[in-house]
């Protein structure tokens, strides 16, 4: 069962107080979008071994939305952010980039 | 014969003796016995039977290892199954039966398997049960599952108590033996915050028995001291009869404690799970001794050495007059040299080493034992005990050199470290071949939330079998783990220990290492699921290279003890089949619960009224107090419907309905939820979230609004109100509050954060009664207040006042095709109101009425229900909803994924009305039959019934169902199939049976 601090409440969260919310930074395609880009946005999904980034919501707490940085592999978590942003903050990239030399998902490395 | 010695017995009080029973035969023991060293006191060497051949089967080990010494304790709502004889504690009236055997322990008939058991090799259920194919189903499984399983399931409900705790911890130590001990003072001291548990009653582990001399003292006194100290500490949490089941991600430990099981009460709770945070873990969980693989290892008197030895050592009982200890190291002797001071025979100690020097074999030769060197046993003679053993070379084929008489046989095939808490979480292993053990390997521990590892192993579970090695270790474990924790740590001591010197022990798989097929089809690797040395051979020869493999194929290490003793000499049988090295073939996986926890610890406190929270409405008590028959509704519970005296729950609801329709009823419609969305951006963010026009809503009134998700599927609806400038009200459904608010914070903290929305869920600040009826506006008239009429205030708008007494806002909105106002008061006046409304209508008649009225009078006006209509593959579309769909709307979630070409088709199933051609009720989840057949040979359908009802308006049998082009077939009759097989033929009409102009509603 994984812990994850919430950046709002400053705290140390078990998952139990957690729900889970799916793959962070997804860019939303609406009207006027191709059938493609709308198609991955919909359904196309990252499922890396290795660094991962997530939404997740501290439901059974503040209620608000945050971003894990955190490893598919071994659980660890590189960070976590405000779900306010479009990328990943440089703290948090720079974390992983310790810990994982030569990381990509998606767009970021 | 197994009894009570005269001397020895450290943990029993031999001045309190205590009654139990075993299979209806009344026995005696001594407080502190476990129920295994109490058989052994009665000589009743025989507890159960195996689970394939039926076997007769005696305890092998003395603690939670033990694989063959279970049984069914106790009756009735105290009843339970598998019970470990080793782990559980006598008490006064304990009443145990075994397991597996019919119709006797002493005569079972299903031993006769054992004389079948050439025919019954590893695989037989997957070779001899395939074909033909029906008879699985109805020959076969039937046979099997009469005659397998361990134990009985409990037939009465649990009546005990369960608890759950909750700690956040520096440091747990798991195990309290010597290191464990060692390693919990080490941190302890640095002041961390520790948790100690151990799963025994008794402190000390082996060491007790053994007696190496530490810090100068007896392992006894220092284990004393050590034990009190750690209870002095403030930081310290000591607990005793807890087990560490299992280590999960990042830190979180289950232990489970068993409370009141050794002195039942229904005072205290039976168990309790400790759910346990920790920084970092210790585990000090020592060693199993693996059996010896030799023809008739299974025979009753056939134990581990080291269990021999903690039956004389700790209760005082010995297993047989004549011992002979069987052995590949030196630990071993230890047993001989125990029995033979206890005053007992020692026939022979038979070594397969070659040749071995040291301290214990000098002081068993001393005491005048004869060892054998070179030499393994061929076969255990004796059938429901032992009665002797055929010795033979250990290098050659079993030719028997020698019988000799005993009635107990001590195995022991060395030490297997305890590392599944090591390994539950993803800590690696390395073999080390010169102890002949897995170790852990610190170099690959589990990983914690920080990437470093979160488990240190200490002592023996670590592969230091020596007292002084261990110990050091496990001071150094506890200063590692208290750093690591954030403690700050100064230098300090370990304790220092003196035991016996030891040589080298050398591997035996086998015995003898050549031993023919006969002798290898009677060495047993594991006695509870009865896998042989031929068994694991065979599986190999067949193709089965994966330990994973050969573990399914052969059911080795599986049930209730999961390998603890099995799996080290079975993947060393495979890894020979396979002529590979034991790393190499690998171990399977270790999974928590280290052993079985009891369900009822798992659901703890979560059981009747604790098992989740029901949600009231202010009027709750009312409504149980008249007839409601309740369903649940999310997490309420709302009134089907009212049921009178001398009615059925089907007569209540049409009565519901009929004086509805003709005069006046009440719904409590409090569980309808509303969230206040609330902003200068709230407009904006309300047209994206519904597919129509919320913007543009006048300040005052109401309007009807559909959700759908972003891949375009309906997902909610309701009515909303624009309150002021900045403020909208949005009712959702009953289940959907707490969905939907989430779903509206998703949109608003992650895609529109700059908007200036905010969104409170008040579905509980308010009450909410449906007043509904012809006589709806005189009942309201009567209690005063507020203008109802209908210039006042016009269908679909709303107004804020008094009615009566009571602070209001009446929304004009109809979910029934009737004159028709929700009225919200504040959830603190909404009984108050509802008796008020009950005593004003009462010239009406006026009757509550229930969810199924409610969804009889929509369904006759046509509407649809969320979860019933829709399934969340039905988008607005499929409804008729297009109305709802707004075009101007650049974008609103959803309108994008109703463009994709499978979402525009026009073949898609669309809502329309049935009536039945017989005016009969067509079942729920009824299809439309279709021409044909599919491609699986299935029928075709044509379209499927969403809701149905009988009406008592109409009289007659209604449904809504989505039909293949339904729109273009008015008219048409087209044939559902029934449950029962037959079918019943309904027409196609428009979906609104009652009031198509609305009439009612709009006066």
């Amino acid at each position: 069962m994984l812990t994850l601090n919430c950046p709002y409440c400053g705290m140390d969260v078990d998952e139990t107080d957690l729900h889970a919310e799916g793959e962070a930074h997804l860019k939303r395609f609406g009207p006027g979008s191709s059938d493609d880009e709308f198609h991955d946005y919909l359904f196309q999904r990252q499922n890396p071994k290795g660094v991962h980034f997530e939404r997740w919501r501290h439901i059974y707490g503040c209620g608000k939305f945050f971003h894990a940085a955190r490893c598919t592999a071994t659980l660890e978590v590189f960070g976590t952010y405000s779900a306010q942003t479009l990328e990943p903050p440089k703290d948090i990239k720079d974390a992983i980039t310790a810990k994982r030399p030569g990381w990509t998902w998606g767009d970021f490395s | 014969m197994s009894t009570r010695l005269t001397s020895g017995g450290r943990l029993v009080n031999k001045n309190k003796a205590v009654s139990f029973t075993f299979n209806g035969k009344n026995l005696k023991g001594y407080e502190g016995d476990t129920l295994a060293s109490a058989m052994f006191a009665n000589d009743q060497l025989l507890v159960g039977r195996s689970f394939k051949y039926h076997r007769p089967r005696g305890v092998v080990a003395s603690g939670a290892e033990e694989p063959n010494a279970l049984v069914n304790l106790n009756e009735g709502a105290d009843f339970e199954p598998n019970a470990r004889m080793t782990t559980t504690e006598l008490y006064d009236g304990l009443t145990a039966k075994s397991q597996n055997h019919w119709p006797s322990l002493e005569f079972d008939v299903g031993a006769i398997n054992k004389h079948l058991s050439r025919f019954l090799p590893a695989g037989f259920y997957y070779k001899m049960f395939i074909h033909p194919r029906p008879f699985w189903k109805y020959v076969y499984e039937p046979i099997i599952r009469h005659s397998a399983g361990l134990g009985k399931a409990p037939k009465d409900r649990d009546q005990d108590r369960y608890e759950h705790f909750n700690v956040n911890v520096d440091v747990m130590v798991v195990g309290g033996g010597v290191a464990g001990l060692t390693s919990a003072l080490a941190a302890a001291k640095t002041g961390a915050r520790v948790m100690l548990v151990e799963q025994t009653g008794h402190w000390g582990g082996r060491a007790v028995v053994d007696q190496p001399e530490i810090d100068g003292i007896s392992a006894e006194d220092w284990v004393n001291n050590a034990v009190q100290t750690l209870e002095s500490m403030d930081n310290v949490t000591v607990r005793a009869r807890t087990q560490g089941s299992g280590v999960y991600d990042h830190g979180y430990v289950l232990a489970y404690e068993r409370i009141t099981d050794h002195a039942p009460t229904k005072e205290a709770p039976r168990h309790r799970l400790w759910r346990i945070r920790a920084k970092q873990i210790v585990t000090a969980t020592g060693a199993i001794e693996r059996p010896l693989s030799f023809a008739g290892n299974d025979v009753p008197g056939v134990l581990l050495a080291a269990a021999v030895r903690d039956y004389a050592v700790n209760y005082g009982v010995s297993v047989g007059d004549r011992t002979v200890v069987v052995t590949n190291n030196d630990d071993a002797y230890r047993t001989a040299i125990a029995m033979k001071k206890a005053g007992l025979e020692v026939p022979a100690i038979i070594d397969a080493r070659p040749a071995a020097t040291g301290p214990l074999i000098d002081d068993a030769r001393a005491l005048g034992i004869r060892i054998e060197m070179g030499r393994g046993v061929a076969k255990v003679k004796g059938v429901k005990r032992v009665t002797g053993v055929a010795i033979c070379a250990q290098e050659g084929d079993g030719a028997i050199l020698e019988e000799i008489d005993c009635d107990c046989v001590a195995m022991s095939g060395g030490w297997s470290p305890v590392v599944h808490l090591w390994s539950h979480c993803g800590g690696k292993l390395n073999w080390d071949a010169e102890a002949a053990m897995f170790r852990p390997d610190p170099a690959r521990p589990p990983l914690g939330a920080d990437g470093e590892g979160f488990v240190i192993t200490a002592g023996v579970a670590n592969g230091h079998l020596r007292t002084d090695a261990g110990l050091a270790d496990a001071h150094a474990a506890g200063l590692a783990a208290a750093k690591a924790a954030g403690a700050k740590v100064a230098k300090s001591k370990a304790p220092t220990a003196v035991d016996a010197d030891e040589g080298a022990i050398s591997p035996v798989w086998l015995m003898p290492q050549g031993a023919k097929q006969a002798l290898r089809s009677k060495a047993w690797l594991d006695f509870q699921n009865d896998v042989k040395v031929s068994d694991v051979q065979l599986a190999a020869q067949e193709g089965m290279e994966s330990v994973e493999h050969t573990k399914r194929y052969t059911t080795l290490g599986m049930a209730t003890d999961q390998g603890k003793l099995s799996n080290i000499n079975g993947l060393a049988i495979l890894s020979k089949a396979l002529n590979a090295d034991i790393p190499n073939v690998g171990t399977t996986t270790f999974r928590p619960p280290y052993t079985p926890i009891s369900m009822a610890s798992i659901a703890g406190p979560a059981r009747d009224e604790l098992f989740q929270p029901i949600r009231k409405t202010p009027m709750s008590d009312w409504h149980t107090e008249n007839g409601a028959d309740y369903e649940p509704v999310g997490q309420w519970r709302r009134p089907f419907a009212y049921v009178r005296d001398g009615e059925t729950v089907h007569d209540a609801v049409n009565r519901e309905v009929v004086q509805t329709r003709e005069s006046l009823g009440l719904l409590d419609a409090s569980t309808l939820g509303k969230l206040i969305v609330k902003g200068a951006d709230a407009g904006k963010f309300l047209d994206m979230m519904y597919t129509n026009m919320m913007s543009n809503l006048a300040v005052g009134k109401c309007r009807y609004g559909l959700m759908c998700t972003e891949n375009g599927f309906l997902s909610d609806d309701g009515v909303v109100a624009r309150i002021d400038d900045e403020t909208w009200l949005c009712h959702t459904t009953t289940g959907g509050a707490e969905r939907i608010h989430a779903w509206m914070e998703d949109w608003l903290q992650c895609e529109w954060w700059d908007w200036n929305v905010y969104v409170a869920n008040v579905t509980e600040q308010l009450a909410q009664v449906a007043v509904v009826g012809p006589n709806a506006r005189k009942v309201l008239e009567k209690l005063g207040g507020m203008d109802v009429s209908k210039e006042a205030l016009p269908f679909m708008q709303w107004r804020e006042g008094k009615i009566g007494a009571f602070d209001a806002r009446a929304y004009r909105i109809s979910f029934s095709g009737e004159l028709s106002y929700e009225i919200a008061v504040p959830a603190s006046q909404g009984r108050a109101f509802w008796d008020a409304l009950l005593e004003a209508g009462e010239e009406f008649g006026v009757m509550p009425y229930g969810t199924e009225a409610l969804h009889i009078m929509r369904a006759e006006k046509g509407f649809i229900m969320i979860g019933d209509e829709t399934d969340g593959t039905v988008i607005p579309q499929d409804l008729n909803l297009q109305w709802a769909l707004s075009k101007k709307k650049e974008d609103y979630l959803g309108k994008r994924a109703q463009e994709r070409t499978h979402m525009a088709d026009p073949n898609r199933w669309k809502l329309v009305g049935l009536l039945t051609v017989d005016g009969s009720v067509i079942p729920d989840g009824s299809y439309a039959i279709a021409e044909g057949e599919n491609a699986n040979g299935q029928g075709n359908t044509q379209g499927r019934v969403t809701s149905t009802y009988y009406s008592p308006t109409m009289k007659c049998g209604i449904a809504m169902g989505l039909v293949h082009n339904g729109p273009d077939r008015m008219g048409e009759v087209i044939t559902f199939n029934k449950v029962d097989g037959s079918t019943v033929d309904a027409t196609i009409v428009d979906q609104v049976f009652y009031d198509k102009d609305g009439e009612k509603q709009n006066v």
